[in-house]
């Protein structure tokens, strides 16, 4: 639970705080049940979690995936499924993959997994496929659409580049590769997308969930999907369209046309914002309003899960921080893109969500 | 008397200031490019002390800080509350490699301490000089 201040009480106003202490079982009282369409979802990414050697993994990020893994078991009512969102591993190794497997088995619900280039370029994805869950693939819930990608490949010239399986891994961890290489979908994947959604009404909500983000922030950092566009343009047809993704460890919303994006935050680490690094432009969405610039004595601060509630064919966005306040991302109907319920107001923002 | 051997003094320093002076303002172009290549040579080496593991559990300092982002090293010296005094960059650095990447710190005046503040302000070069900023 989270220490409120008597001062903190006082600045927020009675019913914020109450809010912010909400345990896990009421958040879902906000909308109807009548509504076939509605239902709750976890999500839960970028864990990274890290062989040392032996039996031993770094204990920060093994303690990240764990509470998360525990808290989401607490919820109740139950989530229908729970998602992981990628980055499971932090160099694709065997160990690191089985280590996360283990931790993910005491979940008490199903999980529908998304891969990272982190679990995918040691190996290519092969344990991934063979043990864990295809990459590409599509569910129907509840009446709702929902569609995984695979938007962690890149170009074949890249991959061959690298003399080993390790080196190609290796650079592909490295946030800051100048030698890197954008991530994409790639026409095979497009192809499938068209033809999973020919079968599609178009009044029916449509969830993507992929590991990057489906349209272009930051290229140095691969904030960037390269043929983001072809992928926005096979959903533009949909009349709600929202697509989830891990990859940037922040809060991040955006809207583009029909379709809104939503980030998941990491259970291991926070990223700073693209405009912290002042050498190179950025195209940070402008609606969104920033995280919490991190603490790093508080090891859990800015990282978290998420709790996904289905409204209408719209997700709103829970935000379970372990060191912040909570966050809520609501669509707007009449805006027509997604707001932090509290925050979005400027005059309720406070110093730690300046950024630079 | 006292005042004259004084002024002769002052003279004497003087002169001998002036002539370093004479030999300091002549360095070279291609001086201005060795010093920038040593200089570089040492960024070059700090960028890739951050991207290895310098503690004990193979963390590095770039998987949180891209480039260095978010280590704000013009905001230094400044007060850190949880270290609950006024400290310079180079304190941090080795609180990061003590706790996250479970470490030994660095000797202050170690060359590969020397090397990461480096790397780190090279980043942020053009950044106005703000100490004590939050
Ligand atoms: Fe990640
Ligand atoms: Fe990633």
């Amino acid at each position: 639970m989270k220490k409120i201040t008597r001062r903190r009480l006082l600045k927020r106003g009675a019913v914020a705080a109450a809010a912010a202490t909400l345990p896990l079982s009421l958040v879902e009282i906000s909308w109807g049940k009548g509504n076939a369409q509605n239902f709750t979802f976890a999500y839960i990414s970028d864990s990274h979690l890290t062989h040392i050697k032996g039996t031993k993994f770094v204990r920060n990020f093994d303690k990240g995936l764990k509470k998360a893994v525990m808290e989401c078991n607490f919820m109740s009512p139950k989530p229908d499924f729970v998602v992981y969102g990628g980055d499971l591993a932090q160099l694709g190794k065997k160990e690191e993959l089985e280590h996360g497997l283990e931790i993910m088995s005491k979940l008490r619900h199903p999980v529908r997994w998304v891969i990272g280039e982190h679990d995918f370029y040691l190996d290519m994805g092969r344990f991934w496929e063979d043990k864990i869950s295809k990459t590409t693939y599509s569910f129907d819930h509840k009446r709702v659409h929902f569609v995984v990608l695979n938007s962690i490949l890149t170009y074949d010239s890249w991959i061959k580049r690298w003399k080993t399986p390790e080196e190609r891994m290796a650079n592909m961890a490295r946030l800051d590769n100048p030698n890197g290489s954008p991530f994409m979908v790639g026409d095979r994947q497009i192809k499938w997308l068209k033809k999973d959604l020919a079968r599609v009404s178009k009044d029916t909500p449509i969830v993507v969930m992929s590991h990057s983000p489906l349209y272009k922030i930051f290229k140095p950092w691969n904030f960037w999907t390269d043929d983001a566009e072809k992928v926005q343009a096979v959903l533009k047809p949909f009349n709600k369209v929202t697509v989830l993704h891990g990859h940037v460890h922040q809060i991040l919303y955006n809207q583009i046309g029909n379709i809104t994006f939503q980030a998941m935050m990491s259970t291991a680490w926070p990223w700073p914002y693209p405009l912290s690094y002042i050498k190179k432009p950025n195209q940070i969405p402008k609606i969104t309003v920033f995280m919490n610039r991190a603490d790093p004595f508080h090891e859990r601060d800015a990282t978290g899960w998420s709790i996904l509630n289905l409204e209408n064919g719209r997700v709103t966005n829970h935000y379970k921080l372990w060191e912040n306040r909570d966050r809520i991302l609501r669509y707007d109907e009449k805006l027509g893109y997604p707001v932090d319920t509290l925050y979005q107001n400027p005059a309720n923002r406070i110093p730690p969500q300046e950024h630079y | 008397m006292k005042k004259m051997v004084a002024a002769m003094t002052l003279a004497v320093a003087l002169s001998i200031l002036g002539a370093f002076a004479v030999q300091a303002d002549e360095f070279t172009k291609k001086d201005l490019e060795k010093w920038n290549k040593e200089f570089m040579s040492v960024v070059k080496e700090g960028e890739r002390l951050f991207h290895s593991a310098l503690g004990k559990n193979k963390v590095s300092c770039d998987m949180c800080h891209p480039n260095g982002a978010n280590t704000h090293p013009e905001t230094y010296p400044k007060f850190q509350k949880q270290i609950g005094k006024v400290v310079a960059l180079r304190d941090m650095i080795n609180w990061c490699i003590q706790n996250p990447l479970e470490g030994d710190p660095l000797k202050l005046d170690d060359p590969k301490m020397i090397a990461l503040e480096a790397y780190i302000t090279y980043e942020r070069k053009g950044k106005p000089l703000d100490p004590g900023k939050h």
